[in-house]
């Protein structure tokens, strides 16, 4: 079953005259790293808060067509049942970061669930040591760093044991070591615990490499999707804002000149390799 | 040559006591274009707040053409740097994008059609013509951007700094700035970027800084700088990519100062004619 199915759907923002998304069709894999980019004002954040079910129940605005999540219509889930199966993860951290320590954090989630203490208990430590900062849960998440803080806001989000993971630009505010840590943090869980992964980014440099396909959304519908190696060798992507990594741009450059790639590098470590036994 | 902005010796730290600048020594000529880089909290925004005098040094000084800047006002400082601040919500207060941009103009006391003259054109520059009697919180967050960018650049500074402006852009408007950053630069303005962008830094900017723990670690051409893999190490910094296939292949004729791609586009090709050829 699919996780997330998306049928021709068209939304308008109230007080908005024209959609935001318009005739959108769309499916996610179960167990499946979704990478989704296109130029800002395009649509990205809003499918997001579509599949959250945020659309329609929060920001109303008129919605035609259907999104279903896990099975379920989101026009006629509440997302209290939503959110615990699906987890949304925001550009700036400290938008979701309520508490006064980590490890309330990371434990305000399942308590809002009602668990019992033990089970909460059970969770945090599990989502803490999921995201590496057990040696941090004493301290306040406002004297760390927005690489660190980000590590928060997943491990709170990982306490309730979402089956469906969304990160809207996880890594826009953060230096590129931590960046860099967080996009692989969120391979590992899209690999070892199988979640689903649907993740827009503008920094593809270090996400083409993990996700099994990419999204393009612009002016509100779908202009390209396919593999990474497929939809990054397209010249139709230029002027769609997606920012093609440098090596990318390279690799296709030469692949223009007449030299013979079997497949498109994603990464340099990739294109050094490749690059390497032609020049021996 | 006569500094633009000097910075003699800066420390500082925040009443909570965390130590931000440790002895920050640089100078910043007129033309140039600089790139700031380090990690998160390495200091970068709380250096470039020193420059506009939102900041006062707690050790050392901070110079405006020679003037100590202490004795002067963070508005007379405004006219001569400008800075955009990172989020552009800090720096938004009107009602339309045109009011908006006119704003700081309205200090200068121009001619009512000069005025006018600047903001129209500046507003066409950004693109952002067809919003000028929306409410800047309407917009989206590059737009706001550029709205926060075209109020500093209408009051026509010698120096510009801004603070992670490719932040939240998409490609396409990224390629733009980095346009306009190009053409300022050609103007004579100085710029100078905050940003831990690596590929933009190297690419709009001459001249790159690497901040780490409140100290300037690296400051340099960036041909320089961009060889250096362990200050990008230091720095949380990812070395930019083109160079570090360069390191990867480790062949002279495709040398690690290698940054534009037009550049390694014609090595590569070279260097792969040769080899089949062999």
């Amino acid at each position: 079953m699919a996780a997330v199915s998306v049928r021709n759907l068209t939304y308008t923002y109230p007080n908005s005259s024209e959609p935001n998304l318009r005739d959108v069709s769309l499916e996610v894999e179960s167990g499946e790293f979704l990478l989704v980019c296109g130029p800002t004002g395009g649509g990205k954040s809003t499918l997001c808060r579509c599949i959250l079910g945020l659309i329609p129940h929060f920001y109303g605005g008129e919605m035609l067509g259907e999104v279903r999540v896990l099975g379920m219509d989101t026009r006629e889930t509440p997302p209290s049942k939503l959110t615990p199966r699906v987890g949304m993860i925001f550009q700036n951290p400290e938008d979701q970061l309520v508490a006064m320590s980590i490890e309330e954090e990371v434990a305000f989630g399942p308590e809002n669930l009602g668990l019992p203490r033990d089970e909460i208990k059970r969770r945090v430590d599990e989502a803490l040591r999921l995201v590496g900062i057990e040696n941090l849960r004493g301290r306040s998440p406002y004297e760390l760093s927005s690489g660190q803080q980000q590590r928060v806001a997943i491990a709170s989000i990982l306490s309730m044991r979402p089956e469906i993971l969304i990160l809207d630009e996880p890594t826009s505010q953060i230096d590129p070591k931590s960046a860099i840590d967080i996009i692989s943090l969120v391979h590992r869980l899209n690999k070892e615990s199988g979640m689903t992964v649907v993740m827009t980014e503008h920094r593809l440099e270090n996400a083409a490499q993990y996700a099994d396909r990419i999204v393009v959304i612009g002016g509100g519908r779908v202009t390209h999707n396919g593999r990474p190696r497929e939809v990054l060798q397209l010249e139709s992507l230029t002027g769609h804002g997606v920012p093609v990594p440098k090596i990318i741009q390279l690799s296709n450059r030469l692949m223009g000149t007449g030299v013979r790639f079997d497949n498109l590098p994603l990464t340099v470590e990739e294109a050094a390799a490749t690059l390497g036994r032609m020049l021996k | 040559m006569k500094t633009l902005i000097s910075a003699k010796e800066v420390s500082f730290s925040y009443p909570n006591g965390v130590t931000s600048l440790i002895d920050v020594t640089l100078d910043l000529y007129p033309g140039e274009s600089v790139a700031i880089m380090g990690e998160n909290g390495a200091g970068k925004t709380t250096l470039v707040k020193h420059f506009v005098g939102l900041l006062r040094p707690v050790k050392g000084t901070i110079e405006i053409e020679d003037v100590n800047a202490r004795s002067m006002t963070v508005a007379e400082i405004a006219r001569k740097v400008g800075y955009v601040f990172q989020n552009p919500l800090y720096q938004l207060f009107s009602e339309t994008v045109e009011k908006e941009v006119s704003l700081g103009l309205t200090y200068l006391n121009l001619p009512k059609d000069e005025l006018e003259k600047r903001v129209s054109s500046i507003l066409r520059d950004l693109d952002l013509e067809r919003y000028r009697e929306r409410h800047p919180l309407m917009l989206s967050e590059g737009e706001r951007k550029r709205v926060a960018l075209a109020s500093v650049l209408v009051i026509e500074p010698k120096v510009l700094i801004l603070d992670e402006p490719t932040l939240g852009q998409d490609a396409v408007e990224k390629r733009k700035l980095a346009e306009l950053l190009a053409r300022l630069h050609r103007e004579g303005h100085t710029v100078v970027l905050v940003t831990h962008d690596v590929e933009f830094a190297f690419e709009v900017c001459d001249r790159i800084l690497v901040m780490s723990k409140g100290r300037i670690i690296a400051d340099g051409p960036k041909r320089e700088i961009v060889t250096l893999r362990e200050v990008f190490e230091a720095a949380s910094l990812t070395q930019p990519q083109i160079p570090r296939l360069a390191a990867l292949l480790g062949r002279v004729e495709f040398p690690m100062e290698t940054i534009d791609i037009d550049e390694a586009e014609r090595m590569l090709t070279s260097m792969i004619a040769e080899a089949t050829r062999r």
